[in-house]
């Protein structure tokens, strides 16, 4: 066993396990993290977008030195049939500002300069660890955690669970369930590499801008999903996503859907030409709400993706999980500062504090949200998007029909694919599912 | 209904740094004589394919390409089908952008 005690474990050098540990290093707390990747980074996978808020009250002057792609200045809805895209974009010279509010990443190098701050900070991370198991005494208090090195087992006051979304070690030690298939989506993610000139010009961007592109519609054939296409300096990264419980009823393939989207017309002439150099896959919690896990107990506490924070409907993860590790450690520090014991009882105050930020008020609001898009998922991601697609056509086609024949067969495609009745049955319950 | 477009998921793991553990398999399919539906759904739903059935129509996985998402431990950990952990530290795949 190592000897040496510490004040808290932090388990993950994800968002939310470098923003605890950083915040606890930075009150001269003695931090341990671990890591079971060749470094901080290694083994994480997003799309990926950085808030700039959340990051900066823990590093206001991230901007000068963080490996940042692109501000973002545009952002793209399409609704996909297989041949066209109907879409809403939103592009201001407001985001063009001195400090810009979102971001593109590349999340192996940011959580690797991330983990630098939190070493500077004084807290002590060391990768090439897995743990395997949480330590627990005989009244079930977690008193540390037990690792893959030799006499592996370190002992703490708090443990910060920060493993991610497929974390076993909670699971393990029967702290909270293991995700189910309709509460997670397996996404699975290209980075294209292309000169920053055709990168620009594709995207219609000068300099450091950015555009965002996310696309529903026939690419999921009829399950709950979303596509994704994100401009970087000199890549793009491009995905697509769908809830594991979709995936296990239908047989389709996450590749098969992949490939189908990067051949959509209206996708395939933004990767012309590039060269592919990374194909990954990760679960994203989907939950929302209502599968939020006990978020503390004795000796422990649980933070970002492991505890399913994750605002599904504003595709809002990695600030989130970095806003509970920061609350996380407030509030652990906070404990420790009274000389109070890590009880379940005492570190309830995360709890409370989670509750009061936007991360638990946010997924409250939507809580009916996961279950209306799953049960509903032919409609939303199928019939709809066929057509309003198959709508803007015949308004924009010209060929000597007159203006009143076309809207009337418009509306009868609507309402013989889905019914008065359903239609204003979709519209009320996704409007009180959004309130 | 499976996708029509034809794949070679061999090629885009090709792309990706690995460092193998070899006779350390992290993940293990339970042996079995004809597979659950659990253990069929994965043969399509691992976006790294590792699993096949052999011969004898049984699932089997082979996890050096494995990209650690967790699909399978989650579709196949509950009915006890497989058995889930991660690889050793340090192994596994390397994300270099991530």
């Amino acid at each position: 066993m190592i000897e040496e005690r510490f004040d808290a474990i932090v388990v993950g050098a994800g968002m939310a396990g470098n923003a605890a540990a950083l915040t606890m290093a930075q009150r001269g707390m003695k931090v341990l993290q671990l890591e079971r990747g060749e470094y901080s980074g290694s083994k994480n996978v997003q799309g990926a977008i950085l808030y700039a808020d959340m990051l900066e009250k823990l590093i206001p002057d991230f901007r000068e030195e963080a490996p940042l792609e692109r501000h973002l200045v545009e952002q793209r809805f399409w609704m996909l049939d297989d041949k066209s895209h109907v879409g809403l974009h939103y592009k201001s010279d407001d985001f063009n500002e001195e400090k810009p509010n979102r971001y593109t990443i590349i999340r192996a190098q940011f959580d690797k300069w991330f983990s630098s701050k939190v070493k500077e900070a004084g807290a002590t991370v060391l990768c090439e660890t897995t743990v395997t198991e949480l330590a627990q005494d005989a009244y079930g208090k977690v008193i540390g955690v037990k690792t893959d090195r030799r006499d592996g087992e370190i002992h703490a006051d708090v443990v910060v669970l920060a493993e991610g979304v497929n974390g076993l070690l909670g699971t393990r030690a029967g702290l909270r369930e293991r995700p189910k298939p309709e509460n997670v989506a397996l996404a699975v993610k290209e980075m294209h590499f292309l000169p920053r000139e055709t990168i620009e010009a594709r995207f219609n961007l000068k300099g450091d801008e950015g555009a965002v592109i996310e696309a529903v519609g026939t690419i999921s054939r009829g399950m709950t999903g979303m596509g994704f296409i994100y401009s970087n300096k000199e890549c793009i990264s491009l995905g697509i996503g769908c809830l594991v419980s979709d995936f296990q009823k239908t047989g389709e393939t996450p590749y098969g859907l992949l490939e189908r989207f990067k051949q959509h017309p209206s996708v395939a002439p933004l990767i012309e030409g590039s060269e592919v150099k990374e194909y990954s896959a990760h679960l994203i919690p989907e939950g929302g709400y209502n599968a939020i896990p006990e978020l503390c107990g004795d000796g422990w506490v649980v933070v970002g993706d492991a505890a399913q924070l994750n605002n599904a409907v504003h595709r809002e993860g990695s600030n989130l999980a970095m806003t509970s590790g920061r609350i996380a450690a407030e509030a652990i520090f906070q404990v420790k500062s009274r000389r109070d014991p890590m009880t379940k009882a005492n570190l309830a105050l995360y709890k409370k504090m989670l509750e009061d930020s936007f991360v638990i008020k946010d997924l409250k609001k939507y809580k009916d949200m996961p279950a209306l898009l799953h049960n509903q998922s032919q409609n939303f991601f199928l019939t709809y998007p066929q057509l309003v697609s198959k709508a803007m056509q015949n308004f924009v086609r010209v060929d000597g029909t007159p203006k009143k024949e076309k809207e009337s067969s418009t509306l009868r495609s609507f309402v013989s694919a889905r019914s008065w009745t359903g239609l204003f049955g979709d519209a009320f319950r996704f409007a009180r599912a959004w309130r | 209904m499976s996708t029509d477009v034809a794949v070679r998921v061999e090629d885009k793991l090709f792309y990706n740094r690995y460092q193998v553990d070899p006779g350390r398999a992290h993940i293990k399919v339970r042996p079995h004589t004809t597979p659950t539906p659990q253990l069929k759904a994965l043969l399509n739903a691992c976006p790294a394919r590792c699993y096949e059935l052999n011969d004898k129509g049984q699932v089997e996985i082979t996890v050096d390409g494995c990209i650690e998402c967790g699909t399978c431990r989650v579709i196949g950990e509950p009915s006890g089908d497989i058995e889930w952990s991660y690889p050793r530290g340090g192994y596994g795949v390397l994300f270099k952008f991530g």
